[in-house]
């Protein structure tokens, strides 16, 4: 389809780009222009993923195709700081940067005493300020097609934040972002852009929130960029609490050099309809890949986990691990793939998903695909699907645990496996407590007993 | 403190215990003995309130009320401990999390405070020396990972901290090397009480050298064809289980 035609069809992403595009012709540089330009057009040639596409046959998007969201602002009053606090890291020292409605608050931001040369700005910022920079990474390291709602995101991008390490840097102190949607009227829709750039041997731990302060329907179409560099070291978290309400897509792109560790963990929890993705490149020898993953799913909910890992360079490791807990009539997408290319040897791949069914009337769809095009690897994948375990709600109520209890405790004991894994002790800490308040299911008063 | 009369169970439609009779009363210790599936385990599970046990004749009672009226949960606050033969592995919650919980709940039933934290802290320090656990072993998941014998230990510590009426331990001597059985047996001697009652289950004397029980009894059959004192295990260690339950 051509723009052309999209037009005729009155498409209201066209409507918001041409707005856009009037809207920013004073201030923003040709190159960045020309980006989103091309994304337009690149979604008029492949529109919104449908059900007949292989990679999206679970998840139906027509909820939110069918919606005529409006590209959100700032509000009138921002919102305060106890606002923020069920979403803020509390006591973990970390930097901080708040975007509401997609427009970076520095009100409500903390990026003061960065280490020498590292780079903590908005994307726009560092587009007028680091274009080479900015213009050597933004959008070029898709490993697969791009599909629509990125091309939506680059075509309409808002703010994001921009995060540069310079080599052998690290931040000891985590960034932690924190996207806020909050209006009084419904359908809003943000599209958040990140770019992080870790250079050789540098370390840096990220975390991504995103949340809604009011319970009306929004949109948040969001794209995270990272690309580690030789021997570079990142562990990223994205914590997804949108309110219930919300619509939540999200595309996080990694690219690793040689000897990279790229460490991320997942938790996803709000949403109406969700879907987080990870694509990571290991386009370099001896790269270390984690992506884990934990998915909680209520009443009608939908939430969707894509993995793709590509392995282009002998010698790496990848481990995958993701967890989903499924209660009333919520549906769980789980899809992982993981390619090993010709060049790929000594490729070691392990990949595993499971999956906690509370209710008869809750849905999982998992699907691992593996697609391997070298010899010499080691590529392992178990799904598992199933209730909770009798002998060991038995052994915990042997011990005077109430079988609600007890069923919360294990509920609980399943999820936190995940959290168990995150390498930053204070998040771990404090996710580990907080999970009791997100589990789906009748188990979300149980945190206290602590 | 206990007194079974009669009782049948029976495991997914079959019946393994036909017609148990067994008194214990505070301060004792008895052994129950027997050949693979005599109901030895059978027994211990029934007690311990395990659903897929049924107890379809006979009568159980526990400091004079019906034990089978009482959820597996409720027989745990009142007192009865079961070390499982085969421990179950919790990932994702600690040890020290699960014997706090099972120990406040214990508290709540009787009515009580929830245990402060330094003396939980305390006691649990107590109990660990008493069995020789290593402290990085009360933040790992519950038995995730740990040995047979780490297992073991880990239920007889369990029952350290909670100080049961009646112990009951379910082959707890089954995969231990010489000196684990010996750290256990040690554990279990010392919370010896006169208000209190353990019910050793096992299908080898060798336990028996170290917890001195007061009677010993042969299950056969899911019966109990034999009854007498310590040297009853003696003999048949010696002559075997065969030899006495055909005498039977």
């Amino acid at each position: 389809m051509s723009l052309a035609m999209l037009h005729k069809q009155e498409d209201r992403y066209l409507h918001e780009f041409s707005q856009l595009q009037a809207d920013l012709k004073a201030h923003e540089v040709d190159w960045l222009s020309n980006i989103r330009q091309q994304a337009m057009q690149h979604y008029a040639t492949v529109g919104l993923p449908t059900l007949k596409q292989e990679e999206w046959r679970f998840t139906n998007i027509a909820p939110i195709r069918d919606t005529n969201f409006k590209r959100a602002a700032l509000p009138e009053s921002l919102p305060n700081a106890t606002a923020l606090q069920p979403y803020s890291l509390g006591d973990i020292d970390a930097y901080q940067l708040v975007f509401i409605n997609g427009t970076f608050t520095k009100s409500l931001s903390r990026i003061d005493e960065l280490p020498n040369g590292v780079v903590v700005s908005t994307l726009q910022t560092a587009a007028h300020e680091r274009p080479a920079l900015v213009q050597a990474h933004l959008g070029r390291h898709w490993g697969a097609a791009v599909h629509g709602f990125v091309a939506l995101n680059t075509a309409l991008m808002q703010d994001g934040a921009f995060i540069f390490v310079p080599k052998n840097v690290v931040v000891e102190k985590p960034i932690h972002l924190l996207f806020l949607t909050t209006a009084a009227d419904e359908h809003l829709v943000t599209y958040p852009r990140n770019l992080i750039v870790a250079e050789p041997s540098s370390q840096l731990r990220l975390i991504e929130s995103y949340a809604g302060l009011d319970g009306v329907s929004y949109f948040t179409n969001a794209v995270t960029e990272v690309c580690l560099e030789d021997s570079a070291v990142v562990e990223h978290t994205k914590l997804q609490l949108e309110q219930s309400k919300a619509f939540h897509m999200a595309t996080t792109q990694v690219h690793q050099a040689r000897a990279s560790h790229f460490h991320s963990q997942v938790l996803a929890v709000g949403g109406k309809l969700s879907r987080n993705e990870i694509f990571a490149v290991l386009n370099g020898e001896g790269c270390e890949t984690t992506l884990n993953g934990l998915y909680f799913g209520n009443s009608a909910q939908l939430v969707d986990s894509y993995t793709c890992i590509d392995h282009r360079q002998p010698h790496c490791n990848s481990h995958e691990l993701y967890k989903g807990i499924l209660a009333g009539e919520s549906r769980g997408v789980f899809n992982g793939k993981i390619v090993v290319r010709p060049e790929a040897q000594k490729t070691n791949a392990k990949q595993s998903n499971s999956c906690l069914l509370l209710s008869k009337d809750a849905i999982i769809d998992t699907k691992p695909q593996l697609e391997i095009f070298a010899d010499d690897v080691k590529c392992t994948h178990g799904a598992t699907v199933g209730q909770l375990d009798a002998n060991a709600l038995f052994y915990l109520r042997s011990r005077g645990m109430d079988l609600a209890s007890a069923r919360s405790l294990l509920t609980y004991a399943f999820a936190n496996e995940v959290v168990d894994r995150m390498p930053f002790p204070p998040l771990q800490q404090k996710l580990a407590e907080r999970i009791w308040g997100y589990l789906p299911g009748e188990h979300r008063s149980e945190g206290e007993v602590r | 403190m206990l007194e079974m009369q009669g009782v049948y169970a029976t495991v997914g439609g079959k019946e393994i215990l036909r017609g148990i009779d067994l008194k214990v009363k505070a301060g004792e210790v008895h052994a129950i003995m027997g050949p693979n599936g005599s109901g030895k385990s059978t027994l211990a599970n029934v007690l311990a309130g395990r659903d897929e046990y049924e107890v379809t004749k006979g009568s159980i009672l526990y400091k004079g009320h019906d034990l089978l009226a009482m959820a597996p949960e409720e027989r745990a606050c009142e007192g009865i401990f079961m070390a499982f033969q085969y421990p179950v592995e919790i990932p994702g919650v600690s040890n020290t999390y699960f014997l706090k919980a099972a120990l406040n709940a214990r508290r709540k039933h009787r009515g009580e405070e929830e245990v402060d934290a330094v003396d939980f802290l305390q006691l649990i320090k107590e109990k660990m020396k008493l069995l020789q656990i290593d402290e990085a072993l009360l933040n790992r998941a519950i038995n995730e990972g740990f040995s047979g014998g780490e297992k073991k230990r880990n239920e007889i510590f369990q029952m350290a901290v909670l100080e049961p009426t009646l112990a009951i331990l379910d082959e707890t001597d089954s995969g231990l090397d010489i000196d684990a059985l010996k750290i256990v047996a040690d554990g279990v001697n010392q919370l010896r009480a006169d208000d209190q009652a353990i019910i050793v289950v096992t299908h080898y004397q060798r336990l028996l050298n170290y917890i001195v029980p007061d009677f010993v009894h042969v299950l056969a059959d899911g019966r109990i064809v034999k009854s007498g004192d310590k040297d009853l295990a003696l003999e048949l260690e010696e002559k075997g289980y065969a030899a006495i339950s055909a005498r039977c």
